[in-house]
């Protein structure tokens, strides 16, 4: 269970670096790809389990697109979305795995 | 007949078989801390037979021997020893309104950390020896510490001094909210977080006495009765709310506030399950 849960959570990092690759786009293509992040990362705060590496994407990506450079701001976006949704699969299989670590 | 006769006792048998399934797992899934704490030691007692139930509160110094005559030697000229006389001189000073710290806590707030954290059942959630020092310079009009930084690590490490050697003593009322607040700190400690997918159990159960990198992890029986320590890796003193966040952000996760619901019930939970070893605080780790 757990080491499936690791290999689907490994599967969305590696996801998140091939979209980071071929991402690119004008202002309004950050915009959409940062709020999509913003999104995901909001469930992850519900959940309370934000990643520091989403919100050091997050910041790059403004950084990035505050500077003009739109190509890379949304790939910044991707790869914050991307560890986001990784951090709410994690809150959503940990419900139950965690069990299996229990001292009994 | 005699077919249908043992077609009824294979059903009898059959359900009688998975009432008592049933029962066993109802019977798993409660919450039972007495039960709890008896396997919890009795995994860390088994996995360091050499070791006395009482020096699992010296973590990564009970390890091995090198690490204790560090402790040793350590403990001749403590790290800790400016925090303890600073919080005992914050401690006896009265605030603006004549009133102390004293006046706040049972027995004048000395030799009670062993009893912290404790449920209160007005509120019904947990309180900690940190929130309960902030209520207490609120309710005298004064400015809350910081929960990370030095005047709560001088002040925690002076209450906890005045009970060095008293057993941990965390109760659970019997009030179901009690309860939950302990399972809430269980299912805290064991579950995974941040980008390095790691629960507190990760390095404090499975390799507690193991390196990660120079450092041996503390195994988490007794953890928390050493606290607030002295670490030479942040030059300075920390609180329990300054190791949790630590250990969060250590696995790449966003940190929670200090004193919010989870790390109030993971103290309570990680206290209880080490209830019966002696407060040893303030401390010292590499």
């Amino acid at each position: 269970m757990i080491r499936m849960s690791t290999l689907s959570l490994a599967s969305l990092l590696l996801i998140a670096g091939a979209t980071s690759v071929l991402a690119a786009g004008s202002e309004a293509d950050f915009k959409a790809a940062y709020a999509a992040a913003e999104a995901a990362n909001k469930e992850a705060a519900g959940l309370r389990n934000q990643w520091t590496t989403t919100a050091a994407a997050l910041a790059a990506a403004k950084k990035a697109a505050d500077s003009g450079d739109f190509d890379q701001a949304v790939a910044f976006s991707k790869e914050a979305e991307a560890l986001a949704q990784a951090s709410v699969f994690q809150s959503k299989t940990e419900k139950e795995a965690w069990k299996a670590l229990e001292i009994r | 007949m005699r077919s249908a006769i043992h077609l009824a006792s294979a059903a009898f048998a059959l359900a009688a078989l998975s009432f008592g399934a049933a029962q066993l797992a109802a019977a798993a899934d409660t919450p039972d801390p007495v039960a709890d704490a008896m396997a919890f030691q009795k995994y860390f007692t088994t996995k360091f037979p050499k070791l006395k139930l009482e020096d699992f509160v010296n973590g990564p110094y009970s390890m091995n021997e090198d690490m204790h005559r560090q402790w040793e030697e350590k403990e001749q000229f403590p790290p800790y020893d400016f925090a303890l006389d600073a919080g005992k001189e914050m401690f006896s000073k009265p605030f603006k309104n004549g009133k102390s710290y004293a006046d706040c806590f049972p027995n004048k707030g000395i030799g009670i950390r062993q009893n912290y954290p404790y449920f209160d059942e007005k509120e019904g959630k947990v309180v900690t020896l940190e929130l309960a020092l902030n209520r207490c310079r609120e309710a005298n009009g004064e400015a809350p510490f910081s929960y990370v930084k030095d005047e709560m690590a001088a002040l925690t490490a002076y209450m906890a001094f005045t009970s060095r050697g008293k057993p941990f003593d965390i109760k659970i009322p019997n009030d179901p909210r009690a309860l939950e607040a302990y399972e809430n700190g269980k299912r805290y400690f064991y579950t995974r977080r941040g980008q390095l997918n790691f629960s507190c159990a990760s390095c404090h159960v499975q390799s507690g006495g193991e390196r990660i990198r120079a450092e041996v992890l503390a195994p988490a029986l007794g953890i928390l009765n050493a606290m607030p320590i002295y670490r030479s890796e942040w030059g300075g003193m920390g609180t329990i709310s300054r190791r949790f966040m630590t250990c969060n952000s250590q696995t790449r996760g966003v940190p929670l506030n200090p004193q919010d619901d989870e790390y109030r019930d993971l103290e309570y939970y990680l206290s209880y399950v080490s209830n019966g070893l002696p407060i040893s605080g303030p401390g010292a780790r590499p």
